[in-house]
């Protein structure tokens, strides 16, 4: 059974830069594949992950080419193919899932038409026998009737649809290998779940081999058998998944499992200092030799091997892996503890707000006529303390963000107040805000490329709040944005510089140092670290906690990641379309007994431990609109009382942890039933 | 140094990197090379003319290229080259004022229809449109009938007829900007309006409308010169490239060159305006390949 | 669908309300009017009074606009100036001679554009591309009275090939316009599949840079198969819209393209009417064209609605 479906021996692919200079994006790989294993490769964006998948299919993007090595799948090298042969093995004998479904599906063709494709181009079978597959297949992937989904356009599709789609695509040909390239990336967290649980499934069923790209951890141990870690196109490590995610002796594995938070482990997880090399600059040495905790005077100048440990069964790529080979882990040690400084004084009262996402045009919005029996968001009551980190959790859809914007005054509300400070009342319209309030709430947003300005260096981003607010000029302006770069560990020499030549967390450094220099008492953080590789995350968010430990700042955080969630705030407020349905204390909030809900999102929360894997309680159905009466989380949830539920509103309980539950079934009830599971 | 003035020397600065861009390919080498020429060509011509452009001698007529008349002569016996170096000023003059007003008129006209939106966005649109289909070359046609063929009428009448194109691309291009964060983030934090477009908007759209505005040159004297061909653009004798085409045209099986001097020197600017365009939209990294010429 | 449809064509009217507008009101402001003109230096006292009584120019503006409006919903153009000869006859056969040039150059056009778009596109960067995108830009960059007096100088003076002129009277059949046409047909079909050509292939790469025709290659798909499955249907719908605003626009060359090979069509009457400042023509002549304009953005939008997948079904929706 240990025969290889692919060897990959030496492999380097580049591409030649303006200056004339050849670059390697993937330097010297080898490793095999066998039969029937599954092979996570996990690395952050620009490890050369993506190519190295593409790769093993014979596929080399436009404007890249092969320098060296070989890919050999069945004693034939795919890099030297012609396109004739390799018609007949991609699809057939290989098959990709890609990473976004949506964009990998023609958008002018049926998913039948699709899927049939592929059966007539690598199956023998008859249209009447293709039709029928089809069908089975679709039903493979748990799409619910597959006729009518046979019909329909790509884009009739939700996400998770169209990810099981591709999955069945892949199928038709009934590979030897399935490469998957982030096939959960961009799904919710129960969604992605389920599509991983349905892969799992897939890969014991048919006995294909498998290789998952990702660059989450989470997913890559629920997956594999075995896991490939590449960093700056080298692969650093290579062994099998408990060792891997347990022991890992490499620095740059061992400081990225550090830095992700948990939910098992509260508090903020250690951070990496810097980034990834940019391909091209790290001429001599050891890649990860300027982000290296271990890194000695040999690394700087020499390059190390991927030396194979018999008795561990692992490569690695480190002349000081023995240090971590016996390194065990102390717990308390490494967590640094979220000693938030909250004065019982309340700074925000949100009461009874309901938000209408009717679209606002110029006429509209003079004569502010909205009507609306459905609001997006509804009933919103929430009290935020001084100095208090308050999270807002939901999945896509739940009405997170619009919450945010509604705070800083960017979207109306229908009704329902907002107070700061305990009495004032902030109006619901920017224009008649008072300039005090606008500047004493900041906002930091998701994706630091779009949130700056691409025309402006970072000194003029900084400037505007300063200019704004303080009226500095000159000298004084230049000292005091130095000052606030130093603030988020970003020095002078950053002034002249223009985002596009900044790396992502130093982008996002520097949209944390404008919300800064406005002085606010409170900052709106929307996602802030999702589009953040995870070594940089961890550095972000451990910048925003000793902030707000010198400033006093209050936070409301907005995400979808439960463990984020779970490392940085105080508070948590779950929310299901718009409908609060749990909020409290952070660590009672992840407790049982909760919310229905709570519990699908805890149970599908994917932690990189391959022991540890997601519960799934409800399905990943996707609601458009919230429910016109009764509970919000009626049509998912599996805890369901009857026609209570889904006529009445269901009222707000008191958790035993002290955390206020929203929910028709009593909390005793909540308790015996979460815990039998 | 203050933050001004750091800014305008960054201006200057990206401006001179923008030309490094448009001259390291050879295509954007070759049109700056051009246009460059005929420019220069243009304010200097008049200091080294051999002949004067307008002295008749029906004793020279449609002389044949020599060492004498390098191009020979026209059915006027004028001195073809003379009038061939000298045939481009009025072109470049009121194509580059014309597109200049048309960018200005177009460009703010666009910003504030992609800002205002809504029912105003509307009606703009559709009397733009109502004017887009008309054809350019009938509404010019007529206004220079009626008005006359003075440099004070064809500069601002072409600029308000190439500026409509420039209005939707503005518009679109601030269409595209107002959705992003960094304008959210400028509102929330409560700077005006003015500021807004000045600060955010105006620096992002900036380059789709400069591309659009180097286009319209081009096509502006395309269309300047067609009318001239007609016969609706520079009065005789001033010499222009188009009234000489035209006017040669029907002797060009006895002396074609007279015809064939200022169809290269006409092909020769417009090539070379167009190049300059196509390196100016590539440097800026805007593909105008997709874009109609309307 | 048909509501779709409806609102379309709606707004193709009010576009071509507005242009009568524009174009009735334009007459007025600028400086003289017909009787001005057609009187010249006599405009004066009893003659002109007597001018505005038999043109009836003497009413106020928007009476006129109104009876002008009501005779072109129903066809009827009015009188032309200097003949004093029905606008619908003049107009006839003109319109029949410009479409016959028109239909010829789009239809020999946009297949040849088609071809050099898509060859440009898949051997992109290749000599096939160099050399087509080359002849392309030239051709795309050099006006039409040029193209169209090299044409002459070349194929019918140096080569006598063809016929250089178009001599034909305003009402010759279209089997008698045949030959004379060829070198017009060249001259502005060649400006207009440069301008066609450019941007398929533009369109064309953006799609082959798309992740779905890398899936599509992933999947084994053989190449020509997907080019036309995956590739062209998607490349050529955002393009028909340009198409058409191109056309469109290129309109206004014939006029210069038909007054060089003195050929009796629409852009030859714009300019005759022109100078003969008969002004009723030249409001005619303004609603024809834009009409025509309007009709081939409208077919260009209902083309674009019937094939895009999204459109369908948001109708079906709906």
């Amino acid at each position: 059974m240990d025969s290889a479906v692919q060897t990959i021996n030496n492999l380097t692919i580049g591409f030649t830069s303006q200056k004339g200079e050849r670059i390697s994006i993937l330097k010297n790989i080898s490793t095999t594949i066998k039969k029937g294993e599954t092979v996570g490769i996990v690395g952050e964006s620009g490890s050369g992950k993506s190519t190295l998948a593409l790769a093993m299919m014979g596929y080399v993007k436009h404007g890249l080419y092969t320098i060296s090595g070989e890919c050999i799948f069945h004693s034939n090298n795919l890099l030297g193919m012609q396109n004739k042969e390799l018609e007949n093995i991609r699809g057939r004998k290989i098959a990709m899932i890609p990473q976004n479904a949506g964009q990998s599906l023609t958008p002018n063709l049926k998913i039948g038409y699709q899927i049939d494709e592929a059966l007539r181009l690598h199956t023998d079978l008859k249209k009447e026998d293709r039709d029928k597959k089809i069908s089975e297949l679709l039903n493979k992937v748990r799409l619910p009737s597959p006729e009518i989904m046979a019909q329909r356009y790509p884009h009739e599709l939700s996400g998770g649809q169209q990810q099981r789609v591709a999955v069945a695509m892949a199928l038709a040909g009934n590979p030897e290998l399935l490469l998957l390239d982030e096939p959960t990336t961009g799904l919710d967290v129960t969604t992605q779940a389920h599509v991983l649980e349905l892969l799992n499934f897939i890969a014991k069923d048919t006995g294909t081999s498998m290789v998952y790209v990702s660059h989450d951890l989470g997913a890559i141990a629920q997956v594999s058998d075995r896991v490939i870690v590449m960093y700056s196109g080298e692969i650093v490590l290579d062994g099998p998944v408990r060792s891997i995610l347990k022991n890992p002796i490499h620095p740059y594995t061992f400081g990225l499992l550090k830095s992700i938070p948990k939910l098992t482990s509260p508090g903020l997880p250690d951070s990496m200092s810097g980034s990834q090399p940019q391909p091209g600059t790290v001429k001599l040495g050891c890649s990860f030799y300027e982000r290296c905790n271990l890194a000695e005077d040999k690394c700087k100048t020499n390059s190390p091997d991927l030396e194979f440990i018999e008795n561990l069964n692992t490569s690695v790529r480190c002349f000081k892996y023995e240090d971590l080979i016996d390194f065990k882990e102390t717990k308390s040690d490494n967590v640094k503890s979220t000693n938030n400084n909250i004065l019982d004084n309340e700074i925000l009262d949100i009461s009874k707000v309901s938000i209408s996402y009717a679209k606002q045009k110029f006429l509209e919005q003079l004569f502010n006529k909205i009507d609306d029996t459905n609001p997006t968001v509804q009933d919103i009551n929430i009290n935020i303390n001084k100095g208090e980190t308050l999270a807002l959790v939901g999945e896509s859809g739940s009405g997170k963000s619009t919450i945010l914007k509604s705070i800083a005054g960017l979207l109306k509300t229908k009704d329902g107040i907002i107070k700061f400070d305990k009495d004032k009342v902030l109006s619901n319209d920017l224009k008649t805000r008072d300039p005090g309030f606008l500047r004493a709430i900041q906002l930091i947003f998701q994706n630091p490329d779009e949130s700056l300005n691409p025309n402006h260096t970072v000194e003029e981003i900084v400037s505007q709040p300063l200019r704004l607010y303080f009226g500095l000029k000159g000298d004084e302006l230049k000292q005091k944005i130095i000052e606030v770069l130093e603030k988020v560990r970003l020095g002078e020499f950053y002034l002249t510089r223009y985002p596009r030549q900044l790396s992502g967390g130093e982008k996002q450094r520097v949209a944390v140092a404008r919300a800064f220099a406005a002085k606010p008492d409170i900052i709106l953080c929307d996602e802030v670290t999702s589009a953040l590789d995870v070594s940089v995350q961890a550095a972000v968010l451990n910048l925003l906690q000793e902030l707000k430990e010198d400033f006093g700042t209050t936070y409301i955080f907005v995400s979808h990641d439960l463990a984020v969630v779970r490392a940085i705030s105080d508070r948590v407020a779950v929310l299901y379309q718009g409908r609060l349905c749990e909020i409290g204390p952070s660590k009672n909030v992840y407790q049982l007994p909760s919310h229905p809900y709570t519990e699908v999102l805890l149970g599908a929360v994917l932690e990189p431990d391959p022991d540890v894997k997601p519960k799934l309680v409800a399905e990943d159905i996707v609601e458009e609109k919230p429910p016109e009466q009764g509970c919000s989380f009626q049509g998912r949830c599996p805890r369901i009382l009857g026609d209570i539920c889904k006529n009445v509103v269901p009222p707000w309980q008191i958790g035993e942890n002290g955390n206020s539950i929203r929910c028709h079934i009593k909390v005793e009830d909540l308790k015996k039933q979460q815990n039998v599971n | 140094m203050t933050l001004e003035k750091e800014q305008k020397k960054n201006n200057l600065q990206k401006i001179f990197e923008v030309i490094k861009t448009m001259a390291s390919k050879p295509s954007g080498l070759i049109g700056l090379s051009i246009l460059l020429f005929h420019v220069i060509l243009a304010i200097t011509s008049p200091l080294y003319v051999p002949y004067d452009y307008k002295a008749i001698d029906p004793s020279l007529m449609l002389q044949a290229p020599s060492s004498e008349y390098w191009f020979g002569t026209d059915s006027l016996g004028r001195d073809v080259f003379t009038r061939t170096i000298l045939g481009g000023r009025t072109a470049l003059t009121v194509t580059f004022f014309g597109s200049l007003i048309a960018l200005v008129w177009g460009g703010a006209l666009g910003i504030f229809c992609g800002l205002v939106g809504g029912k105003i966005d509307d009606v703009v649109m559709r009397i733009i449109d109502a004017f887009l289909s008309i054809p350019w070359i009938l509404a010019m046609l007529l206004i220079v009938s009626l008005l006359g063929t003075t440099t004070l009428v064809l500069i601002p009448a072409l600029g308000f007829f190439y500026g409509k194109g420039i209005v939707r691309v503005a518009r679109a291009a601030t269409h595209d900007v107002i959705a992003k964060d960094f304008i959210v983030s400028a509102k929330a934090r409560g700077h005006s309006n003015l500021s807004i477009i000045w600060n955010e908007i105006l620096p992002n759209v900036r380059d789709a409308i400069m591309v659009e505005g180097a286009m319209r040159w081009s096509w502006m004297l395309l269309g300047f010169s067609s009318l001239s061909f007609l016969g609706f653009g520079v009065s005789p004798p001033t010499p222009d490239w188009g009234l000489m085409i035209s006017n040669a045209r029907g002797l060009m099986s006895f002396a074609y060159w007279a015809v064939l001097a200022p169809i290269f020197g006409l092909s020769s600017l417009i090539i070379g305006i167009n190049l300059t365009a196509d390196a100016f939209a590539k440097a800026l990294g805007i593909d105008r390949s997709t874009k109609a010429p309307v | 669908m048909l509501l779709l449809v409806l609102k379309r064509i709606l707004l193709g009217f009010i576009t071509l309300f507005i242009v009568s507008l524009i174009t009735f009101s334009g007459v007025e402001v600028l400086p003289g009017d017909a009787c001005t003109t057609y009187l010249e230096r006599e405009a004066y006292g009893a003659a002109l009074e007597a001018c505005y009584e038999r043109l009836g120019l003497n009413t106020p503006a928007h009476e006129r606009y109104i009876s002008w409006a009501a005779g072109v919903l129903q066809g009827d153009f009015g009188y032309s100036l200097s003949g004093e000869m029905r606008i619908n006859d003049v107009l006839g056969p003109r319109v029949k001679n410009s479409m016959v040039l028109a239909s010829a150059s789009i239809l020999i056009g946009i297949p040849i554009a088609l071809l050099l778009g898509i060859i440009t596109a898949l051997w992109r960067d290749k000599l096939p591309d160099i050399i087509i995108s080359t002849v392309t830009i030239f051709s795309m960059t050099i006006p039409e009275f040029i193209s169209a007096t090299l044409l002459i100088l070349i194929v019918a003076i140096w080569l006598e090939w063809l016929p250089g002129i178009v001599i034909v009277p305003t009402g010759a059949s279209i089997s008698e316009l045949l030959p004379n046409i060829i070198l017009p047909v060249i001259a502005i079909s060649m400006i207009m599949t440069a301008h066609m050509a450019r941007m398929v292939r533009s369109s064309v790469i953006q799609v082959m840079a798309s992740d779905y025709v890398q899936m599509a290659i992933l999947k084994g798909v053989p190449y020509w198969k997907m080019v036309f499955k995956h590739v062209l249907p998607n490349a050529l719908l955002p393009a028909i819209n340009v198409v058409a605003l191109t056309i469109a626009w290129l309109l206004g060359g014939v006029v210069v393209t038909e007054v060089v090979f003195n050929y009796p069509g629409l852009g030859r009457l714009v300019i005759e009417s022109i100078s003969n400042r008969d002004l009723p023509v030249v409001q005619a002549l303004a609603i024809i064209l834009a009409s025509i304009y309007v009709s081939i953005n409208l077919i260009a939008d209902l083309m674009t609605l019937m094939l895009n997948p999204r459109l369908k079904s948001l109708q079906i929706k709906k």
